[in-house]
């Protein structure tokens, strides 16, 4: 066991020294602040050796073969269930004997069923769950033992496990009945909501890294540009009349704005999009159909002061990253008085602000970056699932009890995958 | 659909309108109800703006549990809903779950009662700007490296154009974020125009006289340049001034990040210098960048047509030689006195594409590099061409903005005649005698000066006046002309000004003879 641990410490050096292969050069020598206290520190953490993954070895057609199909997969912005999994094949936390794994998860590939247009189709995925867990309930006893609460899933999708895209609806169906003990990887996030599972991880849409890199600026570009915002403020494809569509949010911004010079706000789609963000002091990440959106990311990245607008969402590794000295939150009822929020926040906590975005640790928690690096977003989820152990006497279920209805949800969800 | 019944219904009566059953009657009064009904809809919808049956619908049918309705929503074609901010009709529906307070469904669209930009929120952003933008420049820019100082070293003396050059020079070296030393090296002594002109520049200015005229002819002016630049150095070495030196021509045009780029120099460095060669024929100059660019379409040369003088590099970034100027072009048509109309030519090499460390010229050999030769040893008369005199061993200079590749400064050379006047300091004073109304001016018409009959043309300058000839001929031509022009005329016949009128041309060639000097 000693011998083990030991070997195990040995190759996470080789692998932490081999990761530096695609290095991503963050921002060079500006003064970064850390984030102090718990919670900044948390970033830094190495979770080898503080728990084990089994990863269950799926049928092809779960993962592989739907990937096969449409490679579009890899680059939107649900690709992380995707590169999860490649994460956890190679990793030090991996582990082939599932007796003593800490946690199990599950390689279901369920967003990535994609429209022409490249948006996921939600309606097979309930039923791919199910065929998934059934599979794992079937061949190995670990689902049996605990009915699925160390075991935990990536559903990077709108609105997490309850597999729709239109809110109403997904409201409706709930989080998939037999995920309701597991631990949920989602990048949904508004609190006292039916889609967020207490102790669910929060994380970052997939953003990709090697763009990004690509278009940085010199950091001496002074930031001229106030406020700044690319993106759609009206879905008349799917809200044509209005009011539905981020619940007006984005709208009102549009109506109040529209003529501010301190707002850079419009529906274009420049070449320049990253660019812009890197001479902008403020970037807008207002919700859009679901309170989260990839401008958080990019708004991190090149440092950019994030201005949230989306009531009662939670923010991706919100327990490890302090948003609230990062970012700056707007109600949306406020929304119309944004320009006097923004303009009275005074010049040092403006400042601050830039100086913790620029901690390189906190633009790597964000991404996920191939090869892995550490303090990305993979390792943060690892570092979440190891704060939630050691697990719970009651996690593990007295022999012949059932908690879960394997027959709850709407019935076409019963039907075979 | 309940319109559709309802329409139809109308259309039952209306195909049958005599028909009077007994249930009919029923019938007939339950279709003028809906009638009535749909009429009251049509009314609200139109008041509302949308067809609102939805909304009806939502309320008997859905689950009560998930909607939540606001006023009014937005739609496209009519003027967005101004709606204050006190919100009307929120039903508080609830979610499945606990007391939240974002509800699902429609929102209103909220806006401020003028959704205009506040002028004082608009200046306190600016504030913000500037205050993040000075942050970046401390961390980033100009702080970061450890700020040299600059000194800058002009060679100018007293001349028609030398109050717009030295005003240029003067101006970009205000804006640089550095501190800077400014030694100006005057021929012919120092004089009272320069000394008024650079003592408005807020830098420290060391002004030194030369005792030398300035020749009037290109090739010499360089080399009595050339002196006056080492006499600069001189006092560099013996005031022991720290940083780097700059030569800063008086005509040369520099960019902020020209300064940026020099701090970066460890004892000798190179940067490129894009030339304005140019010759005051307009239409030769066009000829002649024809020629250039049919002779590059045959070589297939990448060289830009702007030519530029600074180091050459190789692959790897490593200096290898240097680029010139091609001269060929302008053989035998360049320019040798200094008002001539042909194209001025750099030297092989610009003294403004260098820059030094100071302690180079120190005496002490402190940490200088045994490749610079000594300053105090060095023989002027020997003929100092390029500041690579100073060296031994030319390799060792530092190529820099990315090894050439950015033109940070550019060279020209322009001057007015040699005899052309100029008011001193620029100021008229007193006041020209002579004035002649033009026509349509916005003032109330002068009667125009009666000419004299003695002579066809008016008397001229007495005292200080200078004053210009103007023909009696010419003098109806300017009262025809529609333009208002100053009847001032400089008498300067400098090609080198705006497109010079027909009128200008005239008085200057009728006027050659008669112009006396002042």
């Amino acid at each position: 066991m000693k011998l083990r641990s030991w070997v195990l410490i040995f190759i996470a050096c080789n692998l932490l020294t081999f990761s530096t292969i695609s290095a991503f050069r963050l921002s060079r020598s500006q003064p970064t602040e850390r984030i102090s206290g718990s919670a900044g520190d948390v970033l830094d953490d190495n979770p080898v050796g503080r728990l084990k993954v089994f990863v269950y070895e799926l049928p092809s057609k779960y993962n592989k073969k739907i990937l096969q199909k449409d490679p579009r997969c890899l680059t939107h912005m649900f690709a992380a269930e995707i590169y999860m999994q490649r994460f956890l094949l190679s990793s030090p936390v991996r582990t082939l004997n599932p007796e003593e794994a800490d946690w199990f998860y599950v390689p279901v590939y369920t967003t990535c069923d994609l429209t022409p247009n490249g948006l996921p189709l939600p309606f097979k995925s309930p039923r791919m769950m199910r065929s998934a867990i059934q599979l794992i309930a079937s061949n190995w006893p670990y689902w049996n033992r605990t009915e699925g609460a160390d075991h935990f899933f990536v559903v990077p999708h709108d609105f997490g496990a309850c597999f729709h895209y239109q809110e109403e609806k997904a409201i409706g169906r709930g989080i998939l009945p037999l995920l309701q003990r597991a631990t949920l990887v989602q990048t949904f996030g508004q609190r006292n909501h039916v889609c967020l599972k207490q102790g669910s991880i929060t994380v970052p849409p997939y953003a990709p890294p090697q763009k990004m890199q690509s278009h940085l600026i010199p950091g001496k570009t002074p930031r001229s540009i106030f406020v700044y915002f690319r993106g759609l403020f009206y879905d008349v494809g799917n809200d044509p009349e209005g009011g539905y569509y981020a619940r007006g949010a984005r709208a009102a911004v549009w109506e109040n704005f529209k003529d501010n010079p301190l707002f850079d706000i419009s529906t274009e789609h420049p070449t320049t999009y990253y660019e812009d963000m890197q001479r902008a002091i403020f970037c807008l990440c207002p919700l859009g159909w679901a309170p989260w959106s990839p401008r958080l990311v990019e708004a991190v990245i090149f440092g950019c002061i994030p201005v949230i607008i989306a009531d009662d969402i939670v923010l991706p590794f919100a327990d490890a990253i302090p948003w609230e000295d990062i970012g700056v939150f707007v109600d949306e009822k406020d929304v119309p008085y944004l320009d006097t929020i923004l303009t009275s926040i005074p010049p040092e906590v403006i400042l601050r602000k830039q100086r913790l975005l620029a901690n390189p640790s906190m633009k790597q928690a964000m991404l996920f970056p191939q090869p892995a690096q550490p303090g990305d977003a993979f390792h943060q989820v690892l570092n979440g699932l190891a704060r939630k152990l050691p697990h719970d006497r009651s996690v593990y279920l007295r022999p012949g009890e059932k908690l879960l209805n394997w027959t709850a949800g709407p019935v076409a969800d019963l039907k075979p995958w | 659909m309940k319109l559709s019944a309802l329409h139809q219904s109308y259309l039952n009566r209306r195909r049958s309108p005599l028909d009077s059953s007994v249930d009919a009657s029923s019938k007939s009064f339950l279709a003028v109800f809906w009638l009535v009904l749909h009429c009251l809809c049509c009314l609200i919808s139109l008041l509302l703006g949308f067809r609102f049956s939805r909304l009806v619908f939502f309320f008997l049918v859905s689950t009560p549990s998930s909607s939540n309705l606001y006023s009014p929503p937005f739609r496209p074609d009519l003027p967005p809903p101004r709606i204050d901010l006190t919100p009307s009709n929120a039903t508080t529906a609830e979610a499945k779950t606990s007391s939240s307070r974002v509800v699902v469904g429609r929102h209103g669209i909220l806006i401020r009662p003028w959704p205009h930009p506040d002028p004082v929120e608009v200046m306190k952003a600016h504030r913000i700007i500037e205050r993040v933008q000075r942050e970046q420049k401390a961390v980033f820019g100009a702080g970061a490296k450890g700020s040299r100082t600059v000194i800058a070293v002009t060679p100018t003396y007293v001349r028609t154009f030398q109050a717009l050059h030295l005003n240029g020079v003067m101006h970009s070296l205000m804006l640089v974020p550095y501190d800077v030393v400014w030694i100006v090296v005057e021929a012919g002594g120092v004089s009272n125009e320069t000394a008024s002109i650079v003592g408005k520049s807020g830098v420290r200015v060391i002004h030194v006289g030369f005792d030398q005229r300035m020749p009037n002819t290109w090739e010499d002016r360089g080399k009595v340049e050339v002196l006056m630049r080492l006499r600069a150095l001189r006092v560099v070495k013996e005031e022991k001034l720290d940083g780097v030196v700059m030569f800063a021509d008086d005509s040369n045009m520099h960019s902020m990040e020209f300064f940026d780029e020099i701090q970066n120099v460890k004892w000798f460095g190179a940067v490129s210098v894009g030339i304005l060669a140019h010759s005051g024929n307009a239409e030769e100059m066009v000829m002649s960048m024809d020629k250039r660019r049919e002779m590059e379409e045959e070589e297939s040369s990448s060289l830009s047509s702007l030519p530029v003088q600074g180091p050459a590099c190789n692959a790897t970034d490593k200096l290898i030689g240097w680029h010139v100027f091609n001269t060929l072009p302008y053989a035998g048509k360049s320019a040798v006195y200094i008002d001539d109309v042909a194209a001025v030519l750099p030297q092989k090499l610009e003294w403004c594409g260098f820059v030094l460390n100071s302690r180079i010229l120190w005496d002490e050999a402190e940490s200088k590099p045994e490749w610079v030769k000594e300053f105090g040893l060095l023989n002027e008369n020997e003929g100092v061409e390029s500041p690579l005199s100073l060296l031994n061993d030319p390799s060792m200079v530092e190529p820099l903005g990315s090894c050439g590749r950015q033109v940070l400064l550019w060279w020209l050379r322009v001057e007015a005649r040699a005899d052309s006047k100029f008011p001193p300091g620029w100021v008229i004073d007193p006041p020209l005698e002579i004035t002649v109304a033009a026509k349509r001016t916005p003032w109330p018409d002068v009667p125009p000066e009666p000419p004299t009959k003695k002579k066809d043309q008016m008397s001229l300058s007495q005292g200080n006046n200078n004053v210009v000839v103007i023909p009696k001929h010419q003098q109806q031509q300017q009262q025809r002309s529609s333009k208002v022009r100053k009847p001032k005329r400089r008498s300067k016949r400098n090609k080198h000004e705006a497109k010079p009128t027909d009128t200008a041309t005239q008085v200057s060639s009728s006027t050659k003879h008669h112009q006396e000097r002042n």
